[in-house]
């Protein structure tokens, strides 16, 4: 599905659109292809979802998001089928993952990650969590980034 | 930031147009004009507020792969091993978090097969095991945080 051209086009935009009045005009040139053949390789990866979207990427500290919490739980295997996705849905659950356990140094399956301007702002957002997932979890902490040490996402073929 | 600023971050979190002039088509329906907005998403580069402008790829959906790894590093070690593991290419993002396991990245790579070995690599240039954490599934991904 994901050609070498695809990936060539990976390549040359992951790290950022060119800022110029024609952005996949300068991409198409600096490939040796046609531009319209660069515009509808990044409409099929976007249409099939190989691209997430095409835009903005904040930084969440420079917006004043600076609680940044990964709320992680223990939750019971036989439920975790049918909470996640409620736990996922709740409107300020930004990602929501089921991962393995790795006993004994980490004995949580579910991750959500909550956002706030305070850390009392995100304290409330996993008080919510808790309340849902209620017996079905054993344990749960909340981890705090202090520090973005990298933030350029995914680089192919460096 | 003022008002476009904000309108920027919020209204191009997605979206941006596929097509000969998509700063002039985006820059219509946000009020302005396209080198008005060329120039605002330049400075917004700059200044941090955006970390990159343009498509964000789905390293799995591509063919290859990502997980989220952790490292349980010693306060001392933290600024030595941070800047080993943020040397590997594969580090799409990492932060630094308060818990025994202060460390925490996300590797992508253009294979499936790649992830073992690039963790192998990072154990070995650190010499810290790290903790392997794949997605087994996924609930919901929708990062829109309004400025």
């Amino acid at each position: 599905m994901t050609d070498a051209l695809d990936l060539a086009i990976v390549r040359v935009s992951q790290a950022g659109l060119p800022l110029v009045p024609r952005p996949y005009h300068a991409l198409a040139s600096s490939l040796g292809v046609a531009p319209k053949e660069v515009m509808a390789r990044l409409a099929a990866m976007l249409a099939d979802g190989r691209i997430r979207r095409i835009g903005a990427v904040p930084n969440h500290y420079a917006l004043g998001y600076t609680a940044n919490g990964m709320s992680v739980w223990d939750i019971d295997d036989a439920a975790i089928g049918e909470l996640g996705p409620r736990v996922g849905a709740l409107p300020f659950v930004t990602h929501c993952y089921r991962r393995p356990r790795r006993p004994p140094e980490w004995p949580y399956n579910l991750f959500a990650m909550a956002h706030g301007r305070a850390r009392a702002e995100v304290e409330e957002k996993v008080g919510r969590i808790a309340a849902l997932v209620g017996g079905t979890c054993r344990a749960h902490e909340v981890l705090y980034s202090t520090r973005v040490l990298k933030k350029t996402g995914l680089r192919f073929g460096s | 930031m003022d008002e476009l600023d904000r309108a920027i971050v919020n209204g191009l979190h997605g979206g941006f147009p596929v097509c000969e002039r998509p700063f002039a088509e985006a820059a219509a329906s946000l009020g302005t004009d396209e080198a008005t907005l060329i120039e605002r998403i330049n400075r917004l580069l700059e200044g941090g507020v955006l970390t990159r402008f343009g498509p964000l790829f789905d390293a799995e959906a591509l063919g290859g792969a990502f997980t989220l790894c952790a490292l349980a590093v010693p306060g001392a070690e933290v600024e030595r091993v941070a800047a080993i593991v943020n040397g590997f290419p594969e580090v799409a993002h990492h932060y630094e978090r308060a818990h025994r396991y202060n460390l925490w990245f996300v590797l992508a790579t253009e294979t499936r097969g790649a992830i073992p070995a690039t963790i192998a690599r990072i154990e070995a240039a650190t010499g810290y095991p790290v903790l392997d954490l794949p997605r087994l599934d996924e609930y919901f991904v929708e990062l829109k945080l309004p400025a």
